[in-house]
């Protein structure tokens, strides 16, 4: 899933400060699983808003909303009679989402209340960790099902580097070093084979550095 | 002879190299690169120059690299590919060598995180391994990996290096042969303390005949102090320092300590020498310069070769 961050209410209130009536949009994808921007997180949201700008003495009208899906565009149209109204719109979708509501929506202001964080996974309740970085090309076959790109710190191809040391990155004691995750998998899966070979250098063409990417499926348009 | 360096020569001749480094300064001045060399100058057969180690901004290595070599010291220029993508680590490739530089140390790079901009984006577009063999590809075969024609192929003694200590240890070996394969002429050690743990490398390295295909430097740092060895056991990733040596230099009073750390690693040089498979040692004296013809001296490695 795509997961996320609250961005602190200080810089929220303060985007907010130019508007006094603004839709608050959820959405029930990722960010609901990910508890960051789902239907609970709206209502959240919105009343610590109300209670600051009341402390504050400017009122603000809140019409709290939570999409099905802010990346599609069926579920996107649903605000079109009623977003008009509004001075702006916070959104704590992915960052996906919240520039697809912006794109749909020309003249309306669109805000992030989320800061958008990665592909990962839910490791425990409350704790999630990266695992892709969708660079297009997956290896994970020949690495044991780790993926060297996000799990090694420096993306290397040939790791472990010298920083490795009793199975932490050197960059951070929490950290696990990625490439001692893979050898250990590759020994147990018999395929130091896979290890040992020299690998091509990999085309980052197929990654964001290609510029922004697009899929297209004849089959279904 | 692959590069025709004064590196390549004095090993390709059977000698016991001896090599060192030049950390380039935190700002522009020539004067204080000039300052090290002249320490350095004499006393070994190549002088590595780092390469925003530790990835703190410094003067570049390509320029630390002729700033030396004007003083007639053959540099070896390291190159790290935290900071250039494949575009900029051949153009650099071809500019070191274009002004002469012939020996090159191809490495990773410490993670940004370490150094002054930890907000820096990296790069490792390809991996020090991958390094090596894009320098050899043009070396050898006149060609950039792209497949495009050079005009006029760079001219490198291709070094890589390995740490021993870091873990997991057994690829630690199997990781120098996928390097030699990938085109290393010679390989320079992290600094080597637990001499039986790098007996144990070096054994499994020559059962599978790696030291008939690479020049194996041997990786040593002079101790100043106690405190010292304590804060690089504690604070370097992968810097195995066994309490018995720290041990040694901690018996001896503060006022004594640097002597006794130089006392030791001169021992630990000759020690070096004796092993089969070891070609070199590389002498990282890290800010402490005025001492290498002392530790180099000491070990009977002075005066150093000429070899025509």
């Amino acid at each position: 899933m795509i997961t996320g961050t609250p961005k602190p209410i200080e810089e929220i209130l303060q985007m907010l400060e130019p508007y006094d009536n603004i839709v608050l949009a959820g959405c029930y994808g990722c960010v609901t699983v990910c508890r960051v921007g789902g239907e609970k997180e709206v209502e959240i949201l919105a009343s610590t808003i109300r209670l600051a700008r009341e402390a504050a003495g400017k009122k603000i009208t809140i019409k709290e909303v939570c999409l099905e899906r802010q990346c599609d565009p069926e579920y996107v149209e649903t605000m079109r009679p009623y977003v008009e109204d509004f001075q702006a719109v916070l959104s704590i979708a992915c960052g996906a989402g919240i520039q697809f509501l912006a794109e749909k929506y020309l003249t309306t202001p669109l805000l992030p209340g989320i800061n958008t964080g990665f592909l990962g996974v839910t490791e425990r309740q409350g704790e999630w960790a990266e695992r892709c970085q969708g660079c297009g090309d997956c290896v994970l076959h020949l690495t044991g099902g780790i993926c060297p790109v996000t799990r090694c710190a420096k993306s290397l191809f040939h790791g472990p580097c010298g920083g490795s040391s009793q199975g932490i990155c050197e960059v951070d004691k929490s950290v696990p070093c990625g490439w001692q995750l893979i050898v250990d998998r590759l020994k147990s899966l018999n395929q130091m084979d896979n290890y040992t070979k020299l690998k091509p250098y990999k085309g980052w063409n197929s990654s964001r550095d290609g510029g922004p990417r697009r899929i297209v499926r004849e089959d279904m348009i | 002879m692959k590069s025709g360096s004064n590196l390549e020569k004095v090993l390709t001749a059977g000698n016991f190299s001896v090599t060192a480094e030049c950390g380039p300064p935190r700002g522009a001045d020539p004067e204080v690169v000039r300052k090290k060399a002249a320490l350095v100058k004499g006393n070994v057969d190549a002088c590595n120059v780092t390469d925003n180690q530790t990835s703190v901004v410094r003067m570049s290595s390509t320029a630390g690299c002729i700033l030396i070599k004007e003083m007639g010291i053959e540099p070896l220029l390291q190159m790290v590919v935290r900071d250039r993508n494949r575009i900029a680590l051949q153009s650099d490739v071809l500019g070191a060598s274009a002004l002469g530089v012939r020996n090159m140390l191809c490495l990773s790079g410490d993670h940004q995180k370490f150094g002054d901009d930890p907000q820096a984006k990296n790069v490792f577009d390809i991996d020090s391994m991958q390094l090596i063999h894009m320098v050899k590809t043009m070396r050898d075969e006149g060609i950039f990996p792209s497949g495009q024609k050079l005009d006029g192929a760079p001219k490198f003694y291709i070094g890589c290096a390995v740490n021993p200590f870091a873990d997991p240890f057994e690829i630690r070996v199997p990781r120098l042969k996928m390097k030699i394969d990938a085109g290393a002429d010679f390989v320079q050690t992290q600094c080597i303390y637990n001499m039986e743990k790098f007996k144990t490398y070096l054994d499994l390295a020559k059962k599978e005949g790696l030291h008939e295909r690479v020049k194996i430097l041997a990786g040593v740092t002079p101790l100043k102090s106690a405190g010292m060895a304590k804060f690089m056991k504690r604070m370097v990733a992968g810097m195995d320092i066994p309490d018995e040596v720290i041990k040694r230099i901690a018996d001896e009073p503060k006022e004594k300590q640097a002597a006794k750390g130089i006392e030791m690693c001169i021992e630990q040089i000759q020690e070096l020498k004796e092993l089969e498979g070891i070609a070199g040692v590389h002498v990282m004296a890290i800010e402490w310069e005025e001492k290498l013809a002392e530790i180099i001296g000491g070990a009977g490695l002075l005066p150093r070769p000429v070899v025509e």
